[in-house]
């Protein structure tokens, strides 16, 4: 691109430009990691070896337990999102009444974040909330149900919390297929359902790759959430909730890095997983012309 | 007749699309719906509406927690966040989208990491080591924090965009003699206002609503929205629940504010990143 120009060294020029943004994420994210991960190698008081701190996380079943906890709401919501998303994205591909305010409305509770989400939830997921009124009014159950402070509750806010983002990718990604290769698809003979499992679905797949990494990105996370509307010292005790607990409950920073870099290491394996089995998958150009 | 049958499948999932995204917002709006009301609740048992109204809560909340603080903070802090950041993020986003150099896909990596890492993960050490040089708790130190993921998103949301503007008008500056610095702050600034007015409100938006870092970076005085939101819901019980909804809506508003901005200058599709 650049070719009048181009230079396979570091000059000035480069170093002005790029230098000031790599010391800022050096310092205020490479350092504190290294940091972190040093922390978690000292043993902390009363432990002897350099993988005491992350023995002591493993060893605890109920400490153990949060990586199963954090997994048990990050997969499924993950999975929830995508399956809805996809077929409201495949349709909204073509021009539909309302796209433009559709998807905005959509970005709302983006913006808004977990925090409100949960906060609002609690009174109209509650037992005597909205929500229960109209399931009682209608007859479709005998009593409230429970859908704050346990499982469900963090399910449901993390849905409404990353729905947006998986949508708005997954949205992206599907109109900028060439409507041609489904025309193309239709007059050979292949019906609606063929046209999307075997036409549409396979070219959307990085956009569902991609938008299930995000999605799992920000579930695995999850801490606001699963202290305000679930059941934090039980099922929803994510290992994010356990990091925390463990540095400012315990202040044992020792164990906290170790929780805490074991969490980065699980989290990266799956992202990792997931966009691997993207590559094993169909790439190439899905937007026709000469591509 | 096949072509009729089309034309109704067509209808009906145009009509599921309809349905699901109704059903969405109307969870979503009646969350936001009855935070609003019990903000405004003098009291609210059981019924489909509060038993009254009154505006207490608020100059409740603004007395209770210390709410014009919190807001100079948010504002202190998503400003120069979002400045630093593209001070900073652009000339970086400008030496990816036009240069060739070794490792540029290390640089790329390490750009991409913080986004993927999950914020307690560094968060943890951070604010360690910002206690051990005398700034945690201070609006400072929360500055610095939030700008670990915020940097990184402007730089990978402006480097496509850069990419997209046409080489050739830089490349007719640089024949005529233009030195680096002028071809950047009078040929391609101008041409990526666009690109930078959206990351900058994108990147507002998002230090707003980020919770974790703020979290373990800030002290009693240099909480924002987010942050003293949770602490409120978190100790509820103490304080009357209308109090900390009156305290959420505040939040929704000053959010909802920006996210109108926002939306002006950027589709929505583009609001979330794509990472490449």
């Amino acid at each position: 691109m650049s070719k009048i120009k181009s230079r396979w060294g570091i000059d000035r020029n480069l170093l002005l430009l790029l230098g000031p943004a790599l010391v800022l994420v050096v310092a205020l994210f490479v350092w504190p990691l290294l940091y972190g991960i040093g922390v978690s190698l000292t043993p902390g008081p009363g432990r002897e070896g350099l993988l005491s701190n992350y023995a002591a996380f493993l060893g605890d079943a109920r400490e153990r337990a949060s990586i199963w906890n954090t997994l048990w709401i990050a997969i499924p919501v993950t999975i929830a999102n995508v399956l809805v998303a996809v077929p409201i994205a495949y349709r909204m591909r073509r021009p539909l009444k309302g796209q433009r305010p559709i998807s905005a409305i959509f970005v709302v509770p983006m913006t808004l974040g977990v925090v409100l989400v949960a906060e609002g939830m609690l009174t109209f997921f509650g037992p005597a909330g909205w929500f229960n009124k109209v399931l009682l009014t209608l007859g479709v159950v005998n009593e409230p149900l429970q859908l704050v402070h346990n499982y469900v509750g963090v399910l449901i806010s993390l849905f409404i919390a990353e729905f947006p983002v998986v949508f708005l990718i997954l949205l992206g990604y599907a109109s900028g297929i060439d409507p041609n290769l489904e025309r193309a698809g239709r007059m050979l003979g292949a019906g609606a359902w063929q046209r999307f499992s075997r036409i549409m679905l396979p070219l959307m797949m990085p956009g569902v790759a991609i938008a299930a990494a995000l999605s799992f990105v920000a579930t695995f996370a999850v801490f606001p959430s699963a202290v305000l509307v679930g059941e934090p010292a039980g099922a929803t005790r994510v290992i994010a909730l356990a990091a925390w607990q463990a540095a400012y409950e315990r202040f044992d920073f020792g164990e906290a890095s170790a929780i805490a870099i074991t969490m980065a290491v699980i989290e990266l394996v799956c992202v990792a997983a997931i966009l691997l089995g993207r590559s094993r998958l169909y790439r190439g150009p899905s937007g026709g012309g000469k591509g | 007749m096949g072509e009729k049958r089309r034309g109704i499948t067509a209808d009906l999932s145009g009509w599921l699309v309809y349905a699901a995204v109704t059903l969405f917002v109307l969870v979503v709006g009646s969350i936001f719906l009855t935070v609003l009301l019990n903000s405004f609740a003098s009291s609210w048992f059981g019924g489909w509406l509060p038993d009254g109204y009154t505006g207490k809560w608020y100059t409740f909340a603004v007395n209770e927690f210390s709410l014009w603080r919190v807001l100079l903070v948010t504002l202190i802090v998503a400003l120069s966040v979002t400045a630093i950041s593209l001070v900073v993020g652009v000339p970086a986003a400008y030496a990816l989208a036009r240069r060739r150099f070794r490792g540029k896909s290390l640089v790329l990596g390490l750009l991409i990491l913080p986004l993927l890492v999950p914020p307690i993960t560094y968060g943890i050490p951070l604010a360690t080591m910002l206690y051990e040089y005398r700034m945690a708790g201070t609006v400072a130190g929360v500055i610095l924090a939030n700008l670990a993921p915020a940097l990184p998103f402007v730089v990978l949301i402006m480097t496509p965009f850069i990419e997209q503007i046409d080489p050739n008008l830089e490349r007719a500056a640089r024949m005529m003699g233009a030195p680096t610095l002028k071809v950047f702050t009078r040929v391609l600034l101008p041409l990526a206002v666009p690109g930078i007015l959206a990351a900058g409100l994108l990147v507002l938006v998002r230090t707003v609503a980020m919770f974790e870092l703020t979290f373990l970076t800030a002290g009693a005085g240099s909480q924002t929205l987010v942050v003293a939101l949770y602490y409120a819901a978190f100790s509820a019980g103490i304080r009357p629940a209308q109090s900390i909804d009156a305290m959420a809506v505040i939040y929704m508003l000053t959010t909802l504010v920006l996210l109108i901005a926002a939306l002006r200058f950027v589709n929505p599709t583009n609001m979330v990143m794509r990472v490449r």
